[in-house]
Parts: structure tokens; C-alpha cells; sequence
């Protein structure tokens, strides 16, 4: 609630999907192609030259429409939506409109109140624009991005805090990045950010006039620009002014928003359904096995760390960050049996040498067997906690078995009493006056006995075993 | 006999069995077509290439290598095609230098079946016009009589194919421009269903009308050309994947047994002249004492056939012309001052100067059509009554081999007679335009003549991909009133 009022939130996201070539031509989609080399006579609006639908933009459309629960069209229409701009080459962008391939979704996100369902209007189809780059008084323009898939996801007005705004985008990002559909850089321009805001006073059910906020490139800047916007639209009203329905550009280095072009200047966009592409026909059986392929989301996957794999809160939503780590703690908990020990080691060693070594899960050396094989080892007694460590990093570098290793180096845990029972009378021999004072009452020096045969043996005894001996001789 | 008087098929067949080399007839045609274009205006460019591409036919045949059946055939392109390497103008000056880097994919089929481009043909602006007058390049002369239009927007193409200028023309046709010139111009045409031939390459007017055709001297150069371009094609998704028959092999003119079909709606029609109401009656008496059947059939909707063209067609080419805008290429005003000036400015400018007045025309109705507030008045009930229109034609046609009717009301018009009355002018269509709406194949034959000795053609039309049955009905006619047409003395 802000000064009595009331935000009224809706996101609209462009997801590039992740294709090997453009949504209507085989032009390749790298990022790192040299200007106007990703070009085509399609792509560049040349005369004469036809669309032809990339049945891959499809397919990752549907798979993202499934995963964010949406109902899919089996028939959808693509249309053209009409303005002139120099990066767009036709004068119309391919787009969908009354017809989308994915309508009525929903995102759940976690908010500081819980749980909150946002609502999704839409997903539909549509080709990207090219770039213009502007150098004083003249303008570069780059087509390579020209026919790039894009996704649009559409919210309903269901969010109320600039925090819950970038919530939903983060965890739609975290959608996309799971079912593969796009890489979620928001950097590099692939994840893009409208957000439409409101305010209305308290209780008030009708909304108040929308302002866009257009192409924001980070969650914070997301948080931060819905934030000035709020309170912008609080003042105008406050003062008595009406607040006009436009778009607004965020400036991040002033954190403020600016109008770009008011409702006045707004294009009639004269859609049609595009003659040069038939309606797009879906069968239901391909919808079925595209639902059958789709990998376990990570809300999803959190429910079952925390219900059945017993992993706190935290744990579950660190683990469920991205699809690799997840499937990486899966395959290293299912292969040990032990979830919760799996998930320490991730936690703690693993998520540290990987920050260490900016790499990514998918480079490092350990795999989810060998750091399993080494939760056996600790669990099995063979090495102690405190060595295991050390194998960890030795695993780490050289990607060796943890039991190759322990075997090379001689690591084993000592459990032999004999062997022990020598060490340990070795110890208590050369400390005469602590083992009277033990004996006197003063049994926490138990601890700096354990401690001396600990560093005799090289931290390999069995503390189990050395336990067992110590009490008898002292206590005996 | 000349080279020039001989069809597409005698001709490669003279040089496939080397009687006389591809060269040579290039440099006839050649020749032929340069010396006669300052009187035609047929064609916008020539191919510098051509007399190379000859002798490399030549070569080929020479090596005894495999060789298509239009070997060494001087083929005439309408300006809508894109060529690579030849310039591809649209017959509008905002493509005035416009060279492409492709081919479409009609003209590579026919360069693969060995056929030479010899020239681009002039017509009216962005097919836009139904006489030639709105071309850029000039208006195009009919070779019957230098002072008629030769139709349009095909009109270079049946204007050169009757003066000989080419051996075969290519024609695109959106609601009768290949049917319309080649009957003004006593030449073949034939529109095939909309998807049999692919779109790749050829500049859109009307994406969901626009077809490609050849215009041709016989029907069999026709069936034989149609057989080469047809076909699905990967870069087009709305070309169909039907298979396509041997249309040229398959080529019958027996008319025992037809069931010929003639529309209510286009009889008593106004304005039809009693010259072509009595070629038309000639053709039809003819195909009754073949052996054919004639009934009459109703499409009640088809009297809206031109408002509805006029509505669905200016709505998909104001979108369609929306690229031509000076920044990629083609024409750009020149600004004293490029970087004051705003992009508004900029393309106003450029396309002010780059369109024609009818091209502006109907960008500016099309726009008004699809403006929210009017798209549902006017483009989306258009597209209904289009849809409505096509199915009474689908089926009114089932059982029936051909529907027969006029093809113009007039015979070939004076040049500016029509052009400053646009209504005028787009009533021309009616015969034409529902053939484009239905998605059907249709064809003019040349029957005869008027009383001023210019050409009249009659349209054969049938249901979707029966071109099987168009061509050998348009046979018939042709063998029966071949004679009776003949060749324009240039």
C-alpha cells in the first residue's frame, strides 16, 4: 500500500525462443555474427520474398505455453501488425493477434505473504525487429535480429509491488531457462520487459488509467522503475492532475520515467491475418507428447525436496535454481541414497568451488556419481568427514574416483584396535598427569586425548573405534 | 516461316535437333524485340546475358548433354518476377534500380528446363491497372493497334508474345491480369489455381490472389510451361502439394460427353458488346455440336465479385507495399539535409515520389479498410463474402468440365480512354475478378475478332487444380477458331 493507494500490475515479456534458425527463414540466430550477416532476402523484406513458419519456433512455443500452464490453440492465426520504422523491413511485423498459440496460464511466484498465483493472459508467436544504432547523424542498422522468434507473455494485471513484479519475472525466466525454451539473457536482449502499471485508491475496484513502461533490462531495474512509477502517478494525482495513458522509457541512471510517445501518437496497427502464411493447425496428439517430454518444474521439484527428501525451505529453492544444478542433486542424491548429505555437499562445497571457479555445472570434473561414491565413504565409515573434504578438492581438480583417491593416498580410516590400542596407550603413556587428572573428574580433557591420537594418526583413526578404546582404558 | 512466328515448342525442338542454334535465336528475338520497342514499349529491360546463356544451351546440346524441353526458348518475364542480376522494377519507379539477388522461383524452374531470360516486360505499376497506362516506364501499345491499350497488368507480356518479341511470357494475375491482355491481344493465357504455381520471388500485390502464368501463342506451349512452373515449393507455404498432372502429354481436344457450365449472373451483362456477345454465342454453339453439353449455373454473390476484389485486394497491398520505403533499397528523395530531416519526412517523401497516383490509390483505400473502426465493415466483410462467393462457385462447378464466358465486355480499349476513371476502369474485372476470389484456374482463348479487327478471347474456367481441364477445352477452341485470330502485322 503506498500513501493509501493501490498498485495494479501487469508484465508483458519477449522471450527469444532458443532455434537454430529465424521463425520464417534459415538464417542462423548466433549472437555473435558479425552486423547483417544473419540476413536473408526474408529477412530483409526484399520484394517477392515469403515467409516459411520454423516448426522448431512451434514446438518451443507449446512447450513453454504447457509448462506455464497455458491451453494451446490447435488453431492459430498469425497476422501482420502494420507501422513503418527503419529496423522493421517489411513495414509489418508477423505477430499473432486474436488468435494466440497459448492463452489463459498461470505462474506461481513466492512472495513475503506466500504464495501467489499470477494469472497469464496470452503467449504468442512473433518475429523480432532489427536494431538501430544511432552515430550522431546517422543510424546504423543491424538486421541479424530481424525474424529472431520471440515469444510475448502476456500477464493479467495480478501483481501489486514493484517486489512481486520482479518476482514473476524472475521465476518466468527460471521457467524458460528449465524447459530450454530461451536462455534468459537479459544482457544480451534475449528476455525483454514491458510493465503496465496503475494505481487506484484503496478498495477501489475499477482500475486506473495504465502507463507502459517499455524494455527493461534487469530484475532491479524492473523493481526500481515500477517503484518511481508508482509514486509518479501517486503525485499527479494527488495534485489534483489526470494520469495519461502512454509509454514511458526508464532511464536507470536518473531512476526515472520518461514518456516516450502518449495515446495521441499511438499507431493503429491495422491487423490483419498475414495471406502469405496458412492458419497454424496443431494436433492434439502433438500437444500430448510435447506434455509428456516436459521436465519437472522447479516449484514442482521444490514441493518434493521439501516433503519427501526432508531439505529445508532454502535448500529446496537454492537446489531448484536452474535445471542443472537440480537434475545434478537428483542424480547425486538418487545415486546415493542420501538427499540430505547430497544436498549439504552441493550447498556448501560445490556451490563454492563453483563461484570460486566461475565455471558452470555443466564444465566442472566431479559428477554426481563420484560425489555420491564419496557421501558412501563418510556414511561407511571408510574416511572422516574432515578428510572427505579434502578428497572433495582433490576430485575437484583432477576428477578422480573419491575411492581411487582414498586408496592412492592411503587415506582409510584406521578401525584396526590393535593398531589403535598402541597409538592410543603411546598417547596416554606420554600424558600421565592429564590421564590422572581425568581420572580426578576432570573428563573434558577426553576431547584433547581424541584430538592427540587424531594427529598421530594422521586424522584416519575411526573415531568410533578410538571411542570405544579410550573409555575402557580410562573409565576401566 | 520465321523463328519469331514459330511456338516455344517448334522452336526448341529446331534447336535441340541443332537446325538452328540457340544463338541464333536469341539474336533474333533480340534484335527483333530492341527494334520493335520503341514502337510496343513492351519491354523495361533486356538481359545483357542472354546471348552468353544461349551458347551455353548451344554447348550443352552440342556435348549431347541432358537438355530441358524449352532448351534455348527466348522467354519474356513481367517485371514482377524477381531475376538475378536484372534489374526488377515492378513498372514502378520506386524500384527503379532494384536488382535482385534471387530468382523467383517460377523463372528458375524455367531456366532449369533450359529456357533463356530474354527481357523484362512492362505492366501496369505494382500490377495495379488494367490497361498499362499506370506503369512508370510508359504505357505499353497493343501491336493490333498501336493506339489501344494492350490490357493489363500483363500487358508487355501479351503484347510481346502477339508481336513475336519473345517466344513465351510469363504473366501474373491478381483478378484477370494475364486473362484481360491476353485477349485484348489475341494471345493464350491461363491463370492456374491459387497454389499451384509458387509466389517465391514475384513482387506481391495481393498475397492471397496473386498468381503466376505463362501467356503463350498455342495452348500446348501453355500446357507445357504450366507443367514446369508448377508445384510445391519449400519457400512458399501456401503453394499446394497436389501433384501435378502431365499437362502438356495429357492435352485432349475432344468435347463428346463434356458438361460445360455458363454463369446466370454474367448474361445480359452491361455494356458487353454485340461483337463479343456474338463471339462468345459462336463459341458456345461450337462446343455443343462437338458434343458437349451446356448448362447454366448461378452464383448469386458473384455480382459483388469487383467491390469485394477492390476491398480484399487494396487492404493486402497497402500492407504489402508498406517495405518499399527507401531504406534498403530502391528509390530515396534526396534531402538536402538527411540528418534534420524526420522519418515521417523521409518516407513521404520517398514514397510520394516512388508510387504512382493509382498505386497511392489504393494504398490509401486498403489502409481505410483495415483502420480499426472500419475493419469490419470493410475488410473483414469482404473476406466474407469472398468465402461465400467461392463456395457457390465450388458448388455450382461439381460435375461440370469448364465454365465458359466473356472475358471483357470490350475489345482492346484507346489508350486514355479509361485512366482518369478509376470505376470505369476497375469494371473491367467482373468477368475475371471471381475466378481470383475462388482461387480458381482460368484461361482467355482468342475466338475472333470485332468489327475493327481487334482480338476477343473467351475465359475457361473450372474447379481447383482441373487446369487439365481448362487447357483441353481451351485446345478444342483454339483448333476450331485458330484461323480466324491470326497474327498482328507490326
Amino acid at each position: 500500500m503506498y500513501r493509501g493507494y493501490e498498485a495494479v500490475i501487469g508484465l508483458e515479456v519477449h522471450a527469444q525462443l532458443k532455434t537454430n534458425s529465424k521463425i520464417f527463414s534459415s538464417d542462423p540466430t548466433n549472437f555473435e555474427a558479425s552486423d547483417n550477416q544473419n540476413t536473408s532476402p526474408v529477412s530483409v523484406g526484399m520484394p517477392g520474398a515469403l515467409p516459411v513458419l520454423n516448426e522448431q519456433a512451434v514446438k518451443l512455443a507449446v512447450i513453454t505455453g504447457l509448462a506455464l500452464g497455458c491451453s494451446i490453440r490447435t488453431k492459430s492465426v498469425f497476422s501482420r501488425k502494420n507501422y513503418f520504422y527503419p529496423d522493421l523491413p517489411k513495414g509489418y511485423q508477423i505477430s499473432q493477434y486474436d488468435e494466440p498459440i497459448c492463452e489463459h496460464g498461470h505462474l506461481e511466484i513466492q512472495t513475503e505473504t506466500g504464495p501467489k498465483t499470477v494469472r497469464i493472459l496470452r503467449a504468442h508467436l512473433e518475429e523480432d525487429a532489427g536494431k538501430s544504432t544511432h552515430h550522431g547523424d546517422f543510424t546504423l542498422i543491424n538486421y541479424n535480429r530481424s525474424g529472431i522468434p520471440l515469444l510475448e507473455i502476456v500477464s493479467e494485471p495480478d501483481l501489486r509491488t514493484p517486489a512481486e513484479a520482479a518476482d514473476y519475472a524472475r521465476t518466468l525466466r527460471q521457467v524458460l531457462q528449465y524447459v530450454e525454451s530461451c536462455d534468459g539473457n537479459l544482457e544480451e536482449g534475449s528476455l525483454r520487459c514491458d510493465c503496465n502499471v496503475s494505481v487506484r485508491k484503496a478498495g477501489e475496484s475499477k482500475l486506473g488509467t495504465r502507463v507502459e513502461i517499455k524494455n527493461i533490462n534487469s530484475f532491479r531495474f524492473i523493481e526500481k522503475a515500477i517503484e518511481y512509477e508508482i509514486e509518479r502517478q501517486i503525485d499527479e494525482i494527488e495534485a489534483g492532475r489526470k494520469i495519461i495513458q502512454e509509454t514511458r522509457l526508464y532511464d536507470p541512471d536518473k531512476n526515472r520515467t520518461f514518456t516516450m510517445r502518449t495515446k495521441e501518437d499511438a499507431e493503429d496497427y491495422r491487423y490483419f491475418p498475414d495471406p502469405d502464411l496458412l492458419p497454424l493447425v496443431i494436433t492434439s496428439s502433438y500437444i500430448h507428447e510435447i506434455r509428456k517430454a516436459l521436465p519437472t518444474l522447479p516449484q514442482d521439484r521444490c514441493k518434493v525436496y521439501i516433503q519427501h527428501l526432508g531439505l529445508s525451505d532454502y535448500d529446496a529453492k537454492v537446489l531448484t535454481e536452474t535445471r542443472d544444478l537440480a537434475d545434478y542433486f537428483e542424480k547425486t542424491a538418487q545415486i546415493s541414497q542420501r538427499p540430505k548429505e547430497a544436498a549439504n555437499w552441493i550447498m556448501n562445497e560445490l556451490l563454492r568451488e563453483l563461484k570460486n571457479s566461475s565455471q558452470k555445472l555443466s564444465e566442472i570434473k566431479i559428477s554426481p556419481s563420484q560425489l555420491a561414491e564419496l557421501i558412501e565413504l563418510v556414511e561407511k565409515g571408510v574416511i572422516s568427514g574432515k578428510i572427505a573434504k579434502a578428497v572433495f578438492g582433490e576430485c575437484w581438480s583432477s576428477g578422480k574416483n573419491p575411492h581411487d583417491i582414498v586408496n592412492a593416498q592411503g587415506l582409510g580410516l584406521i578401525s584396526d584396535e590393535s593398531a589403535l590400542e598402541a597409538v592410543i596407550d603411546r598417547v596416554l603413556s606420554s600424558n600421565e598427569k592429564s590421564v590422572n587428572e581425568y581420572k580426578a573428574g576432570k573428563t573434558k580433557l577426553l576431547g584433547f586425548f581424541v584430538g592427540a591420537i587424531m594427529k598421530e594418526t594422521k586424522g584416519q583413526a575411526s573415531p568410533e573405534v578410538v571411542n570405544k578404546i579410550l573409555s575402557k582404558k580410562l573409565n576401566g | 516461316m520465321q523463328i519469331h512466328e514459330l511456338s516455344a515448342q517448334e522452336l526448341s525442338q529446331k534447336i535441340q535437333s541443332k537446325e538452328v542454334s540457340a544463338a541464333e535465336v536469341a539474336k533474333h528475338f533480340l534484335e527483333r524485340a530492341q527494334n520493335l520497342n520503341f514502337k510496343l514499349n513492351a519491354f523495361i529491360s533486356f538481359n545483357e546475358e542472354v546471348l552468353k546463356e544461349a551458347e551455353k544451351i548451344d554447348l550443352q546440346i552440342a556435348r549431347g548433354n541432358k537438355i530441358g524441353p524449352l532448351a534455348g526458348v527466348p522467354l519474356g518475364v513481367k517485371d514482377m518476377f524477381c531475376t538475378q542480376g536484372i534489374r526488377t522494377t515492378a513498372g514502378s519507379r520506386i524500384l527503379e534500380n532494384f536488382v535482385p539477388p534471387y530468382d523467383s522461383t517460377v523463372v528458375r524452374k524455367l531456366k532449369e528446363a533450359g529456357a533463356i531470360v530474354l527481357g523484362k516486360l512492362n505492366q501496369d505499376e505494382f500490377a495495379m491497372g488494367s490497361s498499362g497506362e499506370t506503369s512508370y516506364f510508359g504505357v505499353c501499345k497493343n501491336p493490333w493497334d498501336l493506339s489501344k491499350t494492350p490490357g493489363g497488368s500483363s500487358g508487355g507480356s501479351a503484347a510481346a508474345q502477339a508481336a513475336g518479341l519473345a517466344a513465351l511470357c510469363l504473366g501474373t494475375d491478381t483478378g484477370g491480369s494475364i486473362r484481360q491482355p491476353a485477349s485484348f491481344c489475341g494471345v493464350y493465357g491461363i491463370k492456374p489455381t491459387y497454389g499451384r504455381v509458387s509466389r517465391y520471388g514475384i513482387v506481391s500485390y495481393a498475397s492471397s490472389l496473386d498468381q503466376a502464368g505463362p501467356v503463350t501463342r498455342t495452348v500446348s506451349d501453355a500446357a507445357l510451361a504450366l507443367e514446369v512452373i508448377s508445384g510445391k515449393d519449400a519457400l512458399d507455404m501456401t503453394s499446394s502439394d497436389q501433384s501435378v498432372p502431365e499437362f502438356h502429354k495429357n492435352l485432349n481436344p475432344s468435347l463428346h460427353g463434356k458438361r460445360i457450365a455458363v454463369l446466370k449472373e454474367y448474361e445480359n451483362s452491361d455494356g458487353l458488346t454485340p461483337d463479343i456477345v456474338n463471339a462468345y454465342e459462336k463459341a458456345i454453339e461450337f462446343l455443343r455440336g462437338e458434343g458437349a453439353t451446356v448448362e447454366q449455373i448461378s452464383c448469386p454473390h458473384a455480382i459483388h465479385g469487383v467491390s469485394v476484389y477492390y476491398l480484399v485486394a487494396t487492404s493486402e497491398a497497402s500492407s504489402n507495399l508498406s517495405r518499399y520505403d527507401g531504406v534498403k533499397y530502391g528509390h530515396r528523395a534526396q534531402f538536402e539535409n538527411i540528418s534534420s530531416t524526420s522519418l515521417k519526412d523521409f518516407y513521404s517523401s520517398t514514397r510520394g515520389e516512388g508510387f504512382g497516383p493509382e498505386v497511392k490509390r489504393r494504398i490509401m483505400l486498403g489502409t481505410y479498410c483495415l483502420a480499426s473502426g472500419y475493419y469490419e465493415a470493410y475488410y473483414k466483410k469482404a473476406s466474407q463474402v469472398r468465402r461465400i462467393i467461392r463456395d457457390e462457385f465450388l458448388v455450382a462447378l461439381q460435375g461440370f468440365d469448364a465454365l465458359v464466358s466473356p472475358v471483357t465486355s470490350t475489345t482492346a480499349f484507346d489508350i486514355g480512354k479509361k485512366i482518369s476513371d478509376p470505376v470505369k476502369m476497375y469494371m473491367n474485372d467482373i468477368f475475371t475478378v471471381c475466378t481470383n476470389l475462388a482461387g480458381l484456374p482460368g484461361a482467355s482463348v482468342p475466338v475472333g475478332k470485332d468489327r475493327a479487327g481487334l482480338p476477343i478471347g473467351i475465359q475457361v474456367q473450372s474447379l481447383p487444380f482441373c487446369e487439365q481441364s481448362v487447357l483441353d477445352v481451351s485446345y478444342a477452341l483454339e483448333l476450331a477458331f485458330k484461323n480466324s485470330v491470326g497474327a498482328p502485322h507490326v
